[in-house]
């Protein structure tokens, strides 16, 4: 492989060393996080965590295991940095991302340490290329304290039905408000009216309704409208409330290999509704 | 009011809605009474793709004390799509407009019309229509002079045996608007069922009609009036006294023929044989060309219809009396109105 004729001492100055075959693996979901400029990356031997913020209201993180890479090589026990995310998907697809098939661009990612840039090999049909990405101090992700033992609502349903519903979101609306009874409804109110998507605990498409106590929250539509791209990847969504009426989604995403990885979406309510009791 | 659609009936519900919406910005609903909603109705069923999938059933409310319509969809995997969409009263609007009373009737599958339209380029924005006892032409429609020199020009003909039933009894020239009717003609087709076009002189609307047991469809479309009779009556050239001329058909000039088009008289300029002068004699009456006939009044009904006018036209010059003599604008031509009217609608 032409990405491994890096020479031995060259290696051992990178504290992380990750390799794909198939750079659509990351690239996908990191499109799917993209809607800010800027994203933290948070490195453990368990694998590589991904996040964005905005507004310091809403979060969206991706997980890509270790098991995923070809090659997953860290020398220490936590390493975080930030780049430009925009940047950083240019450059994966900068072999102009073909969706053929048996047609992928190989990834080589590597770092130095604090201080050093991110160094992308790339390779499609023979042709390497070298990024280097410029890193930054990281942010600190916010934490949201979403734990599961404070969970009061669960709903896990397949992605298909949901995706209809924020295909045809009212943009107009301000607000999408999220009530869960005996039914999951996603609510707008737009300029011409009100349009509410309901669907029953009964349905086929519901693999889990757990809901303790009736909940009514309000999320700006402009901080959620960014989730339909996880959304369109996924195949089951996990939709958590807890008592504060902070929002959990949770998007089962297959990639092309077949393998399960994670994107998940943080949000905070509206502070001008109450939440019903 | 309530009512229930359902099944495949959900469909043609949105497909109608789609195609009205490219006819106005404003959709009209009248069960017993007339109220309006604004273009929100499009997006209860905005993917028709979709809906044919999803959809079992659609139930429409009218809850008059809270002015709000409320669309209902019962979608599959117990999914259900509520919208509630406010509304304003208006009065009832009527098109007059009587099609049975209609010198001139069609029916075919829309298809053909389909086939037809697509010839022409996006940026046409009006076709004329003609009619002769075994053919219908259609071309797009340009106005002035200076236009006609740089436009292309279409024409197609469709002869009556492509038609189900082409029933003709006065030979008509009218000119509309096209983006209408592709909107009109896509609806139609959709339905599977045949489309009636009822056609009359030029100021009276066209009507074109899709009708079975549970769907009865009329699209009336204003037409251009017949003002170029108005001109030649106030020329004060010499040729003022001199009876009309027979339609030039050895005349191969395009120009020429498109100048004087006359709308009450108009084969298509490429015929290979020219009608004979006593076919352009029998059409030609004299009241045809001393009425003087104004839009189309039935459209002009406040401000509450769409904003579908058209202006009237005044041609600049007219056929020369002999078919040898070149094309000379005849010298004086009193302007009786300036085009002042709006433009039809760009969208």
């Amino acid at each position: 492989m032409p990405l491994s004729t890096q020479s031995q001492g060259e290696d051992e100055q990178y504290i992380l060393v990750t390799s794909l075959d198939n750079a659509r693996n990351l690239s996908n979901l990191l499109k799917a996080i993209s809607f800010k400029d800027h994203a933290v990356f948070t490195t453990t031997p368990n694998g590589l965590k991904v996040t964005v913020e905005d507004c310091k209201c809403v979060q969206a993180n991706a997980f890509i295991q270790a098991d995923i890479f070809q090659e997953f090589t860290i020398k220490e026990d936590l390493i975080t940095f930030q780049v430009n995310l925009t940047v950083l998907l240019d450059c994966l697809n900068i072999f102009g991302g073909s969706t053929s098939a048996g047609i992928s661009t190989a990834l080589r990612m590597c770092y130095k340490g604090y201080g050093y840039p991110l160094t992308l090999f790339l390779e499609e049909g023979g042709v390497v290329t070298v990024c280097k990405i410029n890193t930054e101090e990281p942010e600190e992700p916010i934490d949201f304290d979403f734990c599961s033992s404070n969970v009061t609502n669960k709903v896990i349903l397949q992605s298909e039905s949901l995706k209809e519903a924020f295909s045809e979101l009212d943009l107009t609306s301000e607000m999408l408000q999220i009530t869960i009874i005996y039914f999951l409804e996603l609510s707008t109110f737009g300029s011409s009216g009100s349009a509410h998507y309901d669907y029953s605990k009964d349905s086929d498409m519901m693999e889990l309704f757990r809901c303790k106590e009736t909940q009514t929250n309000r999320y700006k539509m402009s901080l959620l409208k960014p989730s339909t791209k996880a959304l369109t990847l996924s195949c089951k969504v996990s939709v958590r409330t807890d008592s504060r009426g902070f929002l959990s989604l949770q998007y089962l995403v297959r990639n092309d290999d077949g393998q399960i990885c994670f994107v998940e979406y943080f949000c905070c309510p509206d502070e001008e509704v109450e939440e019903d009791s | 009011m309530q009512c229930v659609v359902t099944g495949g009936n959900v469909k043609v519900l949105a497909k109608a809605i789609h195609s009205l919406s490219r006819i106005g910005d404003e959709l009209y609903v009248e069960p017993c009474f007339s109220l309006c909603v604004n273009q929100s109705v499009q997006t209860v069923f905005r993917s028709v793709a979709t809906l044919e999938k999803t959809v079992e059933k659609c139930h429409i409310e009218l809850d008059e004390a809270k002015d709000r319509l409320t669309f209902t969809l019962h979608c599959k995997h117990g999914l259900l799509k509520t919208h509630n969409l406010s509304y304003q009263d208006s009065e009832s609007l009527q098109a007059v407009f009587d099609k049975d009373s209609y010198a001139n009737v069609f029916r075919a599958h829309p298809r053909l019309l389909v086939d037809t339209v697509v010839h022409f380029p996006l940026s046409v924005e009006e076709v004329t229509v003609t009619v002769s006892d075994e053919r219908m032409w259609v071309r797009n429609h340009v106005e002035d002079e200076a236009e006609r020199s740089r436009a292309m020009l279409t024409e197609l003909c469709l002869a009556s045996d492509e038609f189900d039933h082409f029933a003709v009894k006065a030979h008509h020239s009218i000119t509309f608007c096209l983006k209408e009717l592709r909107g009109l003609l896509a609806f139609a087709e959709s339905t599977g069922l045949l489309l009636s076009m009822y056609l009359d002189e030029p100021g009276s609307p066209v009507v074109l009609s899709v009708t079975d047991s549970v769907l009865e469809g009329n699209f009336v479309l204003a037409t251009l009036s017949d003002d170029h009779n108005l001109c030649k009556n106030n020329n004060k050239g010499p040729d003022a006294e001199q009876p009309p001329p027979p339609d030039d058909f050895m005349n191969d000039d395009i120009d020429s023929y498109l100048i004087a088009m006359d709308t009450s008289v108009a084969p298509g300029p490429s015929a290979a044989n020219p009608p004979t002068t006593s076919l352009a004699a029998a059409r030609e009456t004299p009241s045809d060309r001393h009425r003087i006939r104004r839009h189309s009044e039935e459209e002009e009904d406040g401000d509450r219809l769409p904003n579908k006018k058209f202006r009237s036209i005044f041609f600049g010059s007219v056929l020369p009396p002999s078919p040898q003599t070149s094309m000379q604008p005849v010298p004086t031509q009193e302007v009786l109105a300036s085009n002042s009217e709006d433009e039809t609608e760009a969208d």
